[in-house]
């Protein structure tokens, strides 16, 4: 059952065919719709529960509460209004692993995945992606 | 004073150095972005074999400590070169008249061919390294196997034309062009053992890098292993040429500007034939080399000379 | 003819990993071939004590690049053994659906690889390329191309919609295709049969006295399949064939691999067209109560074989991976003896390798030795410095 010059057709026919390879830096690649990149945190959606904190795998997030001197409010009518507590976060690329489990764990949708995937950098700092509340930023 | 001056221009620029290194190097280059393209990827740019050769050239050379002939280990890449250049002064190029003409230069080129071989056996050798030593029996096993069956194939036009001489048999070709469907087996026979005698796949066992690394080369770095790889891309076109004027009547009796790109494409279809028998092929094991061309090739070249032998005498008495 | 010895690895072309193997040879003969792992080592296991359950998924995910899948699948069928959880059916699916796909990834993969071993670049090329197809499958279902991350504790993470389906299966049916090509090509290429035909013979006896896993032992006409042994998942209710081969040799696991391929996609085919409808996943406690697991899952490798123990608390308190490739490496000193030195990457090779999916932690104590203590290690490296003049004892560690 040997039969020699098995492959001729097809190499004969891939010799007027374009080429597979995709030219990537050139042409830029889509990825899939689901595709699990950069995280993108919104700091005001933030409850502060830490389940992220909590399942990341690589102990890539850090979350921090900013108003720490928050205090809880007495209305006139007697009411008490639990503080506005406000989170910072940080998230460190070089450690991400880029599941996105705590996008599935965030009660709130304050992480969300994006297709941002080109994130190398030449300084370490330039990874360690920084979510800051607008509050504190205003100041 | 003017011969010496032309025969230093024969040596160095056409057809010998400058010229068989700018086209050996655009030989690799044809070579690998068909082969490329037959496996359906992109292939190099044109000026990569030179970038590959400039880098390399640049590159520190490290001699491992128990390398004991350093001198011969340094010298061995140039005299492949030397020898290649050599054959190719007796190989016509562009036009009938090679540099070197005598009567019987198709054996001598021949000869000084298995040079490089022998040098790559030399350079395993001297390495001291198992996979070089493992590498230069492989070289010398294989150089058994395709030099008789490639000798053999290359006489057969020889006999037919009636001369030693490569100008001679070219010119024969040319002027009775369907004489050379007469040495079709021949032709076939020498491609593939040149694939031995380049030592690419089918047959690059002596350098097969996922059994012995580097093979042969293994332990050469930065120039001289720069050295090396030219010689083989120059040998690459050494052998077309040769084979361009042994088989397919070489020039075809032009000369001049039309003569060498009738030269350029036949080289060239050459070497795609060689690049279309790397694409299809497994490597073989050298075992299974030598069976192939004991068996199948030698016998073949045989009777192709008997073929050459009984048009000669019987069919073609009155040549 | 004298005999010399020619390492083969750690660091080798024919290798995709470090791993050594130390080839006696006389001639081009191999008459003896010396193993050596533990160049890989990373501490995976004991890593997933201190994480907790979810986390320790994606670590164990992380045991194989290949087949991340299969060991994340045995991992989590491990979890809802403890917690006792009832996995919804179209979860089951899913996973069922990725593991396939997977197995066309890495018998893909090994066919390119094994073609590059003997040379056979075109082949290589070739079935890398079309195995990008299966990758971007696995890409519009999970999200990413290897570390699909699908399974979580209970069920999966992601739904596959109609639209997705319909993409996946057309491209099942385009590689289905050009899988028949190169079962065609593989098994007809004189060059390939020269070069795989009675290389690395391991008779069936021998396969079963070796305890062979996956391809390797199916190829010795060992017929043992987890799929088919103790189906997990749907594998039950599925309609394939369990391909065997009595060549015993290189050629019989590429003609395994080949069939099983087609075998992947003809499962595919059924669960992509027939998806249990409900939820995808059922909630799973943060503790799980103490008890302990095995599962077995048939990566693409062979069989796989976890082990979890809980004590209760967040974290697990123990994790055992085996990975098919160290029931398979047992056999390769038999196949490589009596071969030549050219077939020696095609053997090594033929039992599809992973080396650090193999390194776990090994404690060699010869008679004699005892095992050294964090402490002990400590002053004993105090101790080696201060004869050479330099003093440790100041140095903090902790």
């Amino acid at each position: 059952m040997a039969r020699p010059l098995k492959a001729l057709g097809e190499v004969l026919n891939n010799l007027f065919k374009k080429p597979a390879t995709s030219q990537y830096p050139v042409k830029k690649h889509t990825p899939a719709e689901r595709y699990r990149a950069r995280i993108k945190f919104t700091p005001e959606e933030c409850i502060g529960c830490n389940i992220c904190m909590r399942n990341c795998p690589a102990n890539a997030i850090t979350i921090k509460q900013i108003n720490l001197e928050a205090k809880p409010q007495t209305l006139p009518d007697g009411k008490v209004v639990p503080a506005k507590r406000k989170f910072k976060c940080v998230i460190d690329l070089s450690r991400c692993i880029y599941c996105a489990q705590c996008v599935d764990g965030c009660p709130k949708k304050a992480l969300k995945s994006t297709d941002e995937f080109e994130l190398a950098a030449f300084d370490k700092k330039a990874l360690q992606d920084e979510f800051k509340h607008p509050d504190e930023t205003a100041k | 004073m003017t011969e010496t001056l032309w025969s230093l221009f024969y040596i160095a620029i056409y057809p010998g150095m400058f010229f068989l290194i700018a086209y050996g190097l655009f030989c690799q280059w044809f070579d690998r972005k068909l082969y490329a393209q037959m496996q359906n990827r992109r292939g190099p740019g044109l000026f990569q074999p030179l970038a590959d050769l400039v880098k390399l050239l640049s590159k520190e050379i490290v001699i491992p400590k128990n390398v004991t002939e350093v001198r011969m280990f340094k010298i061995l890449p140039y005299i492949a070169i030397a020898a290649v250049t050599t054959a190719a002064l007796m190989i016509p190029f562009e036009s009938a008249g090679s540099v070197v003409n005598f009567q019987g230069d198709l054996i001598a080129v021949l000869y000084i061919l298995t040079i490089p071989t022998v040098t790559f056996f030399l350079i395993g050798w001297s390495s001291q390294s198992p996979y070089s030593a493992i590498g230069s029996m492989r070289v010398l096993t294989q150089l058994f196997a395709y030099e008789v069956p490639l000798m053999l194939a290359m006489l057969a036009p020889a006999v037919l034309a009636g001369s030693w001489n490569t100008s001679d048999i070219s010119l024969f070709y040319a002027s009775r062009p369907l004489l050379m469907l007469v040495n079709v087996i021949g032709l076939g026979v020498s491609l593939v053992a040149l694939q031995g005698k380049l030592e690419r796949v089918p047959f690059d066992i002596p350098h097969a890098e996922t059994e012995i690394v580097g093979g042969v080369f293994t332990e050469y770095s930065g120039r001289l292993y720069g050295f090396i790889k030219l010689a083989i891309d120059m040998e690459m076109v050494v052998v077309a040429a040769l084979i361009n004027a042994v088989f397919l009547g070489g020039s075809l009796g032009l000369s001049g500007v039309l003569g060498f790109a009738l030269f350029i494409i036949k080289t060239l279809c050459i070497v795609f034939v060689l690049a279309l028998i790397k694409s299809l092929m497994a490597r073989v094991r050298i075992e299974q080399m030598l069976a192939f061309c004991w068996k199948y090739l030698a016998p073949l070249s045989i009777l192709q000379i008997i073929i050459s032998i009984v048009m000669r005498s019987i069919v073609w008495q009155g040549l | 003819m004298p005999k010399i010895t020619v390492p083969l690895g750690p660091q080798h072309p024919a290798l995709k990993e470090p791993g050594s193997f130390l080839l006696c040879l006389e001639g081009e003969q191999i008459v003896d071939a010396t193993l050596r792992l533990g160049y890989n080592h990373r501490g995976v296991e004991k890593a997933a004590e201190s994480r907790n359950y979810i986390q320790a998924m994606y670590l164990i995910e992380r045991v194989c690049g290949i087949c991340s899948h299969a060991h994340a699948t045995a991992y989590v069928m491990n979890v809802e053994e403890l917690a006792g959880a009832d996995v919804p059916k179209r979860a089951k699916a899913i996973r069922v659906i990725i593991g396939e796909l997977e197995r066309l990834h890495s018998h893909l993969l090994w066919l390119g690889v094994a073609a590059h071993e003997i040379g056979f670049d075109t082949l290589f090329m070739y079935s890398w390329r079309d195995r990008e197809m299966v990758m971007d499958a696995l890409e519009t279902i999970s999200g990413n191309r290897v570390h699909y991350s699908m399974n979580t504790p209970g069920g999966v993470r992601r739904d596959i919609t109609a639209e997705q389906v319909k993409t996946v299966l057309a491209k099942v049916e385009a590689l289905e295709r050009r899988i028949k090509y190169y079962i065609d090509l593989a098994t007809q290429e004189p060059t390939v049969i020269a070069r795989t035909k009675g290389v690395g013979v391991l008779p069936k006896d021998e396969a079963v006295k070796r305890c062979a896993a996956g391809p390797l032992a199916r190829a010795s006409g060992v017929a043992r399949d987890v799929r088919k042994d103790d189906p997990y998942l749907l594998y039950g209710e599925l309609d394939f064939k369990l391909i065997t081969s009595d060549a015993c040799d290189v050629f019989g696991r590429l003609y395994v691999r080949a069939f099983e391929m087609l075998e992947s996609c003809k499962i595919l085919k059924q669960v992509l067209n027939w998806l249990p409808e409900g939820a995808i996943s059922v909630k799973i406690p943060v503790k799980l109560p103490p008890g302990q697991a095995v599962n077995r899952y048939e990566a693409p490798r062979g069989e796989d074989v976890h082990y979890l123990k809980s004590d209760g608390g967040l974290n697990p308190a123990r994790v055992k991976v085996r990975a098919p490739t160290l029931a398979n490496f047992t056999s390769v000193d038999y196949m490589l003896k009596g071969d030549q030195l050219a077939d020696a990457a095609i053997i090594i090779a033929a039992i599809d390798p992973c080396f650090s999916c193999t390194d776990r932690a090994t404690i060699v104590t010869p008679a004699g030795t005892g095992i050294m203590s964090w402490r002990d290690m400590r002053s004993h490296g105090i101790e080696f410095y201060k004869k050479k003049g330099i003093d440790f004892s100041k140095v903090k560690v902790f």
